[in-house]
């Protein structure tokens, strides 16, 4: 019986062994890498699907954990990531006390106002209405200042229910940063965040939570990821811009929104962005990477591959298939500097792509 | 040989479950001492406040006492009249009978279904009728999860009820039949006195399963940081704000977090030993 226990231990410690030592073989391979990235589950099915592509194109794996942005960029601090995934570009205060960062946009998204309202076939809100309505100011579907933007339509006698997410999001984060830009009582009374706290509604879990609570409870509002309400054909309302315009989300409104002028390093909020046909509540997503690749013991390859999968993320072909997952291609401009600015990056000091 | 190696094992598998336990209360000790240490344990259990606004945060654990408070203690009041007649038919009225068979069983069967089902009914049944009848103006809030939770708590208060209902000895009964009393009487005067402890304790356990149910209460509570203000508003329990915030907390939020768990933990652990306490004395008697 014993010799049995000992000989069965002795074959499964052989096997680990055999199997970490092949490992370590294909690791030592100098044609194929394994890159693995961590952060916002925002722009995850876009990801999954381009990072799929590249490892059949290229026969380099990578994955990625939609953990969160915050997670991502801790998981980068601390090494254990090739790139961080993150909705929101780090600020200044954060950067201090990292290692210098590169920012690389790779699609945009829009959050949108999803609403249920039996009677009303299309719905026009300002971002001063948005934020009166979640502030608990207006309370009615019918307030003169929602009618004075919807002519032509009847709106409902009925109290407005306001939903919002109730864990923490990169979407609550635009939302609010918009509402802060469109209102200086919501700057001043709730200002913007991954949570915040809203003063009146319900709340629920994820887009998910959020939509059902919508399609479930007449004359109710609430906040939703574009890439969510485009996939599942949720009504949705127009949003007047800086410039005045009535403008509905869609893949064209929203990439105008980053058609303006644009920092070199791309960290820039785009929310009530002061371009023509821009919707005003869009947002970009990044790979955040570091600009010096030698850290944590990776190689040369290792940055080489994860410069050449940000060029791919980056490419024409690429760039259109984000439409068919439902976000927004960057425009050229974004390409362009982005792609500038991956020729900052080093390994030991040395440029790693000319 | 292969006795002394049963043996061995039997200590080391039995040994494992209390270390894991006391690992769990050590390590959520020790997160929530941020917490604690940060707001002082009172000031943490008696604050309302929920602000999460970087620079500005400021945790407390009442809001969500209250609503696990409230859910509960609602859900209990709403669940006895609904379980007592259980117990009463399966152990009294028909005992032993097919009816009462098929009606334990079926009681039983729901103690099965998953807390996500009740969930998803209660979303998408319950709410449009709590609407219809204006009793929530949003549908969702403490009225509503209270009500799952009773429906969900109904078969532990029953089954075992009915248990302690059927350990009433029949001499004492038929005493009491002799006398001349009727079945109300017997079950007024008789079964509740005998049984009471053991019906009670039935109930407790039944508290300790309402107050940690997670999914359903996260699915119909509305999930606002507010104290409730009436029955018919939303707001959240310990359980809720944990599933709700958990992935994105950091630092002193996740402490806080961790530390409402820790509450949580406690008075669940509490209730199940007064619930352990009072069968033992039901059983003696």
């Amino acid at each position: 019986m014993k010799k049995l226990f000992v000989s069965m231990a002795v074959v499964a410690m052989g096997w680990m062994m055999a199997s970490c030592a092949g490992n370590n073989k294909n690791g030592a391979n100098e044609e194929t890498v394994e890159l693995s990235g961590a952060g916002a589950t925002f722009p995850l099915p876009f990801y999954n699907m381009s990072f799929e592509g590249f490892a059949t194109q290229t026969g380099n794996t990578v994955s990625y954990g939609g953990i969160g942005s915050g997670g991502g960029v801790r998981n980068l601090k601390d090494g254990i990531v090739d790139f961080a995934g993150s909705d929101a570009f780090l600020s200044d205060e954060e950067m201090k006390d990292m290692q210098p960062v590169v920012h690389i946009p790779t699609c945009m998204g829009a959050v949108v106002m999803a609403y249920n309202l039996p009677e009303v076939k299309a719905l026009n809100l300002s971002g001063e209405v948005i934020a009166d309505i979640f502030a608990g100011n207006i309370k009615k579907w019918n307030d003169p200042k929602i009618v004075a933007l919807n002519a032509g339509t009847q709106m409902p006698d009925k109290d407005i229910i306001p939903a919002y997410r109730s864990d923490g999001s990169g979407t609550t984060f635009v939302f609010t940063d918009y509402l802060t830009k469109v209102s200086q009582n919501w700057k001043d009374k709730y200002g913007s965040g991954k949570n915040v706290d809203f003063p009146v509604g319900l709340a629920a879990k994820g887009n998910p939570g959020v939509a059902g609570v919508i399609a479930q409870t007449p004359y109710s509002i609430g906040y939703i990821g574009s890439e969510y309400a485009f996939a599942q054909n949720i009504p949705y309302a127009s949003v007047q811009n800086a410039r005045g315009e009535m403008v509905k989300p869609s893949t064209e409104s929203i990439s105008a929104a980053a058609s303006g002028e644009m920092p070199q390093d791309t960290r820039c909020s785009i929310t009530n962005a002061d371009a023509a046909g821009a919707y005003p509540i869009s947002c970009f997503t990044w790979l955040i990477i570091y600009k010096e690749q030698n850290y944590a013991g990776r190689t040369e390859q290792e940055a080489k591959v994860t410069l050449d999968l940000l060029q791919y993320m980056l490419s024409d072909s690429i760039q259109k298939t984000t439409t068919t997952v439902h976000y927004a291609p960057l425009p050229e401009k974004a390409v362009k500097q982005s792609l500038e600015n991956l020729k900052a990056v080093t390994f030991d000091g040395k440029n790693v792509i000319q | 040989m292969q006795d002394k190696i049963f043996k061995a094992l039997l200590i080391v598998s039995a040994i494992v479950i209390p270390v894991i336990g006391g690992g769990i209360i050590y390590s959520l000790t020790l997160d929530a001492s941020g917490a604690f240490e940060h707001f002082g344990f009172w000031n943490f259990i008696c604050s309302d406040d929920w602000v999460t606004t970087a620079g500005k945060e400021k945790y407390g654990a009442l809001p969500f006492i209250t609503g696990t408070m409230l859910t509960t203690g609602l859900a209990l009041l709403i669940c006895i009249p609904f379980s007592l007649p259980v117990a009463l038919f399966t152990g009294e009225y028909f005992r032993g009978k097919k009816i009462a068979t098929v009606l334990a069983t079926v009681t039983d069967l729901l103690a099965g279904i998953p807390s996500i089902i009740y969930g998803l009914w209660g979303f998408y049944a319950l709410r449009p009728i709590f609407m219809f009848l204006n009793l929530s103006p949003q549908g969702s809030g403490i009225l509503t999860a209270a009500f799952v939770l009773a429906i969900m708590i109904v078969p532990y208060a029953a089954s075992l009820s009915s248990e302690f209902i059927k350990m009433v000895p029949a001499d004492l009964k038929e005493a009491a039949y002799g006398l001349g009393a009727t079945r109300a009487e017997v079950i007024r005067r008789v079964i509740f006195p005998t049984a009471g402890s053991g019906i009670f304790s039935a109930y407790i356990l039944a508290i300790g399963r309402a107050l940690g149910e997670t999914m359903t209460v996260t699915m119909l509570i509305g999930n606002t940081n507010q104290m409730p203000e009436t029955l018919r508003t939303t707001g959240n329990t310990m359980a809720s704000i944990i599933a709700n915030q958990f992935g994105e907390a950091d630092g002193l939020k996740l402490s806080s977090l961790i530390a409402i768990g820790l509450i949580l933990f406690l008075i669940t652990a509490i209730i199940n030993l007064i619930g352990k306490i009072m069968i033992r004395r039901a059983q003696h008697v």
